[in-house]
């Protein structure tokens, strides 16, 4: 499944990371993070199994690391999904 | 309620991932994670998962896990709720709260998400801030709306506001209110908060302010900023003097335990419960202070 609108979530401030969907065929992740040689398989594992719990196969995603734990890219993939998708007030509970 | 220490209750903005993962390290008795007015009205959403997924797996150690939710009448609140009780919160604090309609309103929403995601009904405990005059005159009802209350709390700025006044450094503008939030509390058996300061240039002030609110009878304030924390506890710290009394009480109460005397007497006089009361207050927050070691003796300084 695809998303319906380009969302972003997330900020550029430290401990954080600023996440971007796009339409996009299957999940293309562009990273740029300090630390992408030792967690940037990890970071992009987070956001892939996340969108697939919300049924996104398709989006290009780009995503600004700033030092984020696993459980905000977690939050802030959730949170982008969520707005792509226009459930933000009506949340998946079963993902959460 | 469970008697516990809440000397301070700091404002974490829900939306700021490095504040909400820090939060545990600063030693605040409870952590309030705000889902309200630190969060723009389009990030409500980022901050509510933020929280959500901080609780599932950040350490926060014995600190009370309390979160502040959107306004019952905002579109937000519903969700809010919903994500906190599943995320396991301790306790949801409602801003703007006027009547004890509102908080069981909150404790019904809370029951319906309780039994969504199988959690014990009764499990998450709530807590109101009082914000408006009218909230002011309708405290104990609001302290007594709900067996799931554990606290109020003072919001100044917009009870000033409503006053048509502003703070002032000596609060005199505030100590109404101060005292009936105190006594409705007191009544109904919960803790009372005051208010945030937010000047944080201003340390003889807060520290004014905090010795008058602990004289008054206040478990403790609302902080806006970490550096506050060491500040208040300080002001809560026993004397010596109580310590040592404290600890007499509970060595006479043991000795009537063992006697099987159902009177307690200590120097000759009886020690009736509101001094027990009051001596197990000045042991918990003597532990808290790192006054007493773990055989329970005081440590000299």
């Amino acid at each position: 499944m695809g998303i319906k609108e380009t969302a972003l979530a997330g900020t550029l401030e430290s401990s954080d990371i600023q996440i971007t969907l796009s339409e996009g065929s299957g999940i293309d992740i562009d990273l740029d993070s300090s630390v992408e040689a030792l967690y940037g398989d990890q970071i992009k594992k987070v956001i892939t199994d996340t969108l697939n719990k919300y049924g996104i196969t398709d989006a290009k995603v780009k995503a600004v690391d700033k030092g984020a734990l696993d459980c905000v890219v977690k939050a802030r993939t959730m949170a982008v999904a969520q707005r792509a998708l226009g459930t933000t007030e009506e949340p998946n509970w079963e993902v959460l | 309620m469970e008697e516990r220490l809440r000397r301070t209750m700091m404002f974490v903005p829900g939306n700021n991932s490095g504040m909400v993962k820090d939060a545990g390290v600063y030693g605040a008795d409870s952590i309030m994670f705000d889902l309200e007015d630190s969060v723009s009205m389009d990030q409500k959403d980022a901050a509510r998962i933020l929280v959500y997924e901080a609780l599932q797996t950040q350490d926060y150690g014995n600190a009370e896990l309390v979160v502040r939710v959107n306004g019952i009448d905002s579109p937000f609140f519903r969700s809010d709720v919903f994500a906190m009780v599943k995320a396991g919160i301790q306790v949801i604090r409602l801003p703007k709260v006027e009547s004890a309609q509102m908080m069981k309103d909150l404790v019904s929403t809370i029951e319906e998400a309780e039994k969504k995601f199988g959690i014990k009904v009764g499990t998450t405990h709530v807590m109101a801030a009082i914000e408006s005059a009218r909230g002011v005159m309708k405290c104990l009802e609001i302290a007594e709306s709900s067996d799931r209350m554990i606290g109020l709390a003072l919001s100044a700025e917009d009870y000033t506001t409503d006053m048509k006044t502003h703070r002032y450094p000596d609060g005199a503008e505030l100590e109404f209110a101060r005292n009936m939030i105190l006594h409705a509390a007191r009544a109904a058996g919960i803790a009372a908060f005051d208010t945030v300061f937010t000047n944080m240039n201003d340390i003889d002030g807060f520290m004014c302010e905090t010795k008058h609110i602990h004289q008054l009878g206040f478990d403790g304030k609302s902080l806006v900023n970490p550096r506050q924390i060491d500040m208040v506890n300080s002001v809560f710290v026993p004397t010596k003097k109580e310590i040592e009394n404290a600890l007499d009480v509970e060595a006479a109460i043991e000795e009537a335990k063992t006697k099987g005397s159902g009177v307690i007497s200590m120097n000759g006089q009886m020690v009736d419960r509101p001094v027990v009361l009051r001596a197990q207050r000045v042991m918990r927050l003597a532990k808290a202070s790192h006054l007493i070691n773990e055989e329970g003796e005081y440590i000299e300084e």
